[in-house]
């Protein structure tokens, strides 16, 4: 389906407009600014995943035979803050938000574009403190970082670690705020709210719970530095203070979060399913408010991860309640996703195949989590691999598939090159094989009770099938991972040059060249079609209007 | 075969196959929605595969279909609310005359003291068929108790103190597991839950140590000094304690409190917090003089001294003294 | 050619206000985009702030006798003192706004001024109740001490020493995060102050003095609900 067209002379573009480490570092374009994010969330990929393989290797065997229990627990530990924080908070936002909200807006840049790079120097310092903070020594909390564990007897870098979580969090604050005002403010003459794209709703909410749920995890760092610096007595009990308290506060932003790590990926999903469907997506309106609707619901759940904490009867019924509610838009969307396959015209390309695998995975996923809503059920899966394996699921099978998806779609606008269609299949296939055989086991072991953050489990040495296979299927996902990471540069030089619009794809971002120039635009667009136009796209020439805009 | 593989464990408690009930429907259920959603992925994206000529067609949505799945999942998400907030009070409400067992937790092992006096590391024996209630604190940090065959757990804070109750069902040796995050050894944190048929378990008891946990806090009550102040009439400058265990309290601050584990516990470790109504802010703290398993007897001891009939309604509270059907009852000191 | 893809940018060749940014179409757009996002940010300002107020909001419930004993032991008439100071610089710098709308520059660089002049006030006098505290033996840690304080309106009672640390905890945490957000508050309108002076806002243009006046209104707000919430428990005439 793409159309490659060699070009003669090489037009400019933002890539090639100014070269030097200089015109990248003080750039202030929105789309260099997301290729610097995607190259350094890509390092930080890596440093969490080669944690996940070695917890996984050390799991191969009932005892605690490759690492120590201390190396283990911080393993585990920086494997979370590395992959939530650095890796699933900014991957899809910063790199393709910032590179297409402008685009598929219409307008030349971001609100802020000075702002943004200040984002990602924030997200830089941040990084590297918390590379400094590994080096030397890490952190074994659990990337929960629980009180009073962590506020009185651990011995590890715990305030080096929140300072860097706390500059990365304000990245993520910036990132939002740019976001918000863009998607308010820069909308192209004749872009209606109505005629946004889904994965602009999708961005938006997203912001909107960056913007208020990451000062309250800031200031649960600053409270917890503060306690262990100075033995404050805030969360220690013996001091008067309760650690449930700092439940509350970790979680009243951590669940929010999560919803930052999938709403943008499902933005994605629904821009990938309208192209290689050839149709409008069933249900817009419906979808543009299931978005809204989990970002304001998902700030009323957060006590679903402290059933067993202690909390009271009552609480924990009001919180599971809620915790049904904000399942339904997500089912919501799953249906209308599925709807929009109905009388579609169905490629199977790349892109396509990662959209139908978090299709099934993010289902399996969001379906567990009905199971952990259940508060009978919860109080015996709680702290089990089954809440590892649920958030495994959509925040790999999820998250991580959207991304890759919404990577190969629209590489050939962002670099200008075809990736290399055969491998990209090979590779989502991989992704899909091995993620299910290293999640899916877990799910099992979880209700069989293993309890999750064990590096040792010889007193139960009928766990170690179920383990086995969850490593097996571990080292087939990396595979599925490296793949892309090869084609990708490999197409940077080698592969064929793409055309504007390759997938013949609806939105502004296709109506511009591969790569785009710099201010995005020759001539501001003015929007008079509706959203997801394919039916126009894809009449012959003859009978269409010329198009507005490039 | 399928005990080579099994995908839930041994069930061995009343509570296991409620949980086991709700998770099978929920299987049933997630299954058909899972398929359901699956079947019309493939089955779409094979009949409607790109073909040339062939156009999509655009369908704006249909508000009809979006209102049934809506709603339809809705009234489903409820059941299972239902049923799974039905399990949970179940669990979270221990029967009025649970046997009491006492758990410290620390790093890294489990302390249980029974009210007979029996003390035990990382194990907790239990006879079958009997209600038990874990009464747990911790002395560090944040622990779980966590029994997979009976699909019980419960976090133990320091500070207060949690409960968590069972019947045990079957005879057998059950894992205990830790499951919140407690530092270096938290996967070593592991035991045996030993379920016993009744006979043999009053063996295990009478091979032990004699003294009821209520008779070491009455011994501790006097070592300590409490009943000078908290004599057994209205003379005291503290308030008599004779009788006070599960009725409700009247606090100087105007607040009402039900006298439960983790009240009498706060009397102890932070006196002026919640002082009775009439009486002189003069106890002094005993936190940091204390540890928590005499904590513990002391709270034994409180419980052995009000009425051995719960009050009405009050569910959590206990008698003093475990109830043996066929038994006669003793008093506190003598072992059953 | 010129180009403004880097910080370091020029201009533009068309003609168009000299502060108009070129990623926006008109002045107006940039205008409402600034103050649009100013708003947002005082959004995330008010969660952040809101995380420590909860906190403090649960332990005074638990512990108010003891929260209003260190309460007392706070010199009310020096925090009162600094919240009129507060809403007296919110008044320059809704003078400070003004001005530039309407062009008056000398009563600009004025009140700028002296919002700034107020604001080092305020932290002159929170510099001498943090020195206070010391003395007393009331800052958290190994030095704190609060033995036999009395509770307010109740005799014979005395303060749990272990509850007021908490409170103790938290007024440094909240006043001293307010105090810096002050400090952020003094270094933009250092800049807004030198801007002023070389002339640069208009009535066409002075969204940074509307903003940066947002920002200082914001800090006021917060000490206007930490003033009450720390310095005011059971006070009595």
């Amino acid at each position: 389906m793409e159309i490659a067209i060699p070009q003669t002379a090489e037009r400019e573009n933002y890539l090639n407009k100014e070269y030097g480490i200089w015109s990248w570092l003080l750039t202030t374009d929105h789309k260099r600014i997301a290729l610097l994010y995607l190259v350094s969330i890509t390092f930080f990929f890596f440093i969490g995943g080669f944690f996940a393989l070695l917890i996984r290797l050390e799991l191969l065997t009932p005892a605690g035979d490759l690492v120590q229990a201390d190396t283990y627990n911080k393993l585990f530990t920086m494997h979370g803050m590395v992959m939530v924080f650095f890796f699933l908070i900014p991957s899809i936002p910063a790199t393709l938000g910032n590179f297409l909200v402008p685009m598929m807006i219409g307008a030349k840049d971001l609100a802020f574009p000075r702002i943004n790079l200040l984002s990602w120097y924030l997200y830089i310092i941040g990084g590297a403190l918390m590379l400094h903070c590994i080096l030397t020594g890490g952190v074994d909390t659990g990337w929960t970082f629980y009180a009073p564990f962590s506020t009185n007897f651990s011995n590890t870098k715990i305030v080096e670690a929140g300072i860097a979580i706390f500059i990365a969090g304000f990245s993520s604050i910036l990132t939002g705020l740019n976001f918000v005002v863009t998607i308010h403010r820069m909308r192209a003459p004749g872009m209606t709210w109505s005629r946004l794209p889904l994965f602009i709703w999708a961005h938006y909410a997203t912001s909107i719970i960056q913007l208020l749920g990451t000062p309250v995890i800031a200031i649960t760092i600053v409270l917890v530095a503060a306690e262990r610096a100075l033995h404050l007595g805030i969360f220690d009990p013996k001091l008067g203070g309760d650690p449930v308290l700092f439940q509350h506060l970790f979680w009243f932003y951590s669940h929010p979060a999560v919803y930052i790590m999938i709403l943008p990926s499902m933005g994605v999903i629904t821009e990938i399913i309208a192209c290689f469907s050839r149709k409008r997506i069933f249900g817009y309106q419906f979808v543009a408010f299931s978005s809204i609707a989990i970002a304001v619901f998902g700030f009323l759940v957060w006590a679903h991860h402290m059933f067993v904490a202690g909390i009271s009867v009552y609480s924990a019924l009001v919180f599971s309640f809620l915790s049904y509610a904000v399942a339904l838009p997500s089912a919501i969307k799953v249906f209308n996703w599925t709807a929009t396959l109905y009388k579609g015209s169905i490629h199977y390309d790349a892109p396509m195949l990662y959209a139908f695998g978090f299709l099934g995975l993010f289902t399996i996923g969001g379906l567990t989590g009905l199971f952990l809503a259940a508060l009978g059920i919860d109080v015996h899966v709680t702290d089990t691999y089954f809440v590892v394996a649920h958030f495994h699921y959509i925040m790999v099978g999820g998250a991580v598939m959207g991304y890759l998806g919404g990577m190969h779609f629209w590489w050939p606008k962002i670099s200008g090159r075809l990736y290399p269609e055969g491998w990209a299949r090979l590779a989502a296939l991989i992704v899909f094989i091995g993620f299910n055989l290293t999640f899916f086991p877990q799910f099992v072991l979880g209700y069989m009770g293993m309890p999750r953050r064990y590096y040792d489990y010889s007193h139960m040495p009928e766990f170690q099938v179920l383990n086995v296979l969850s490593t097996a299927g571990s080292t087939v996902l990396g595979v599925g991972y490296l793949l892309p990471m090869i084609y990708f540069l490999w197409s940077m030089r080698y592969g064929k040059p793409a055309s504007d619009n390759p997938w013949n794809a609806a939105g502004l971002e296709w109506k511009t060249a591969s790569p785009p120039p710099t201010f995005n635009f020759d001539q501001e667009p003015v929007v008079t079609w509706e959203a997801y136009n394919y039916e126009e796209l894809d009449t012959p020439p003859k009978a269409q209007e010329v198009p507005v805009g490039r | 075969m399928l005990n080579n593989f099994p995908l839930w464990p041994e069930q061995a408690s009343t509570l296991a196959h409620h949980v086991d009930a709700l998770y099978i429907f929920l299987l049933v259920v997630t299954g058909m929605m899972a398929l359901l959603v699956c079947a019309c992925v493939i089955y779409f994206a094979a009949r409607y595969r790109s073909q040339p000529g062939v156009r999509a067609e655009q369908i704006e949505g249909s508000d009809a279909l979006e209102l049934t799945w809506t709603v339809i999942p809705f009234f489903v998400f409820m059941a299972i609310f239902l049923w799974g907030a039905a399990v949970y009070f179940k669990e979270r409400t221990p029967p009025a005359d649970a046997t009491e067992v006492y758990v410290v937790a620390k790093q890294w092992m489990w302390k249980v003291e029974h009210a007979e006096g029996q003390r035990e590391i990382n194990e907790l024996h239990v006879p079958v068929g009997r209600d038990v209630k874990l009464i747990m604190t911790s002395q560090d940090v944040i622990h779980s108790f966590f029994i997979p065959a009976f699909r019980i757990k419960q976090d133990v804070l320091p500070g207060r103190y949690t409960v968590e109750w069972f019947r045990a069902t079957k005879p057998g040796v059950y894992h205990l597991f830790c499951a919140e995050y407690c530092g270096t050894q938290h996967s070593g944190m592991v035991g045996s839950i030993v379920v016993m048929q009744p006979a043999d378990y009053e063996a295990w008891v009478n091979g032990g140590p004699t003294r009821p946990l209520s008779a070491s806090g009455e011994k501790l009550f006097a070592e300590l000094g409490c009943g000078s102040c908290h004599r057994a009439d209205t003379q005291g400058r503290g308030p008599n304690l004779q009788g006070v265990y599960g009725k409700p309290v009247q606090l100087e601050d105007g607040r009402t409190v039900t006298a439960d584990e983790n009240y009498v516990r706060e009397c102890i470790l932070d006196p002026g917090s919640k002082r009775v109504k009439g009486f002189q802010p003069i106890m002094p703290t005993f936190q940091g003089l204390v540890s928590e398993e005499q904590v513990n007897a002391l709270v034994a001891y409180i419980k052995a001294i009000s009425d051995n009939r719960p009050a009405d309604g009050a569910k959590t509270t206990a008698s003093a003294v475990p109830q043996v059907p066929g038994k006669t009852q003793h008093n506190g000191s003598q072992v059953q | 050619m010129a180009d403004s893809s880097t910080i370091m940018g020029l201009h533009q060749e068309e003609e168009h206000h000299p502060e108009l940014l070129h990623h926006f179409a008109e002045p107006e757009q940039q205008r409402d985009a600034a103050s649009l996002g100013m708003w947002v940010f005082l959004a995330t300002e008010v969660m952040f702030f809101g995380g420590m107020f909860c906190a403090y909001l649960i332990y005074r419930h638990w512990y108010f006798g003891d929260f209003a004993a260190a309460s007392k032991s706070i010199d009310a008439k020096l925090g009162g003192t600094n919240t009129a100071v507060l809403i007296c610089s919110s008044l320059t710098v809704v003078l400070a706004v003004w001005a530039a709308q309407t062009a008056r520059k000398a009563l600009l660089v004025a009140m700028l001024a002296i919002t700034m002049i107020l604001g080092m006030v305020f932290l002159g006098i929170k510099a001498k109740e943090y020195a206070d505290k010391f003395e007393e033996h009331h800052v958290p840690g190994a030095t704190f001490s609060f033995d036999h304080v009395p509770i307010p309106g109740h005799p014979g009672a005395y303060a749990n020493p272990r509850h007021a640390q908490i409170f103790f905890s938290l007024y440094f945490i909240m006043t001293g995060l307010h105090a810096l957000h002050m400090i952020i508050g003094l270094g933009i309108f250092a800049w807004l102050l030198a801007m002023a002076w070389k002339g640069r806002f208009t009535p066409e243009y002075n969204t940074p003095v509307e903003v940066g006046g947002l920002y200082w209104h914001f800090v006021d707000i917060v000490w206007i609900y930490l003033f009450p919430l720390l310095y005011l428990i059971d006070r009595h005439p």
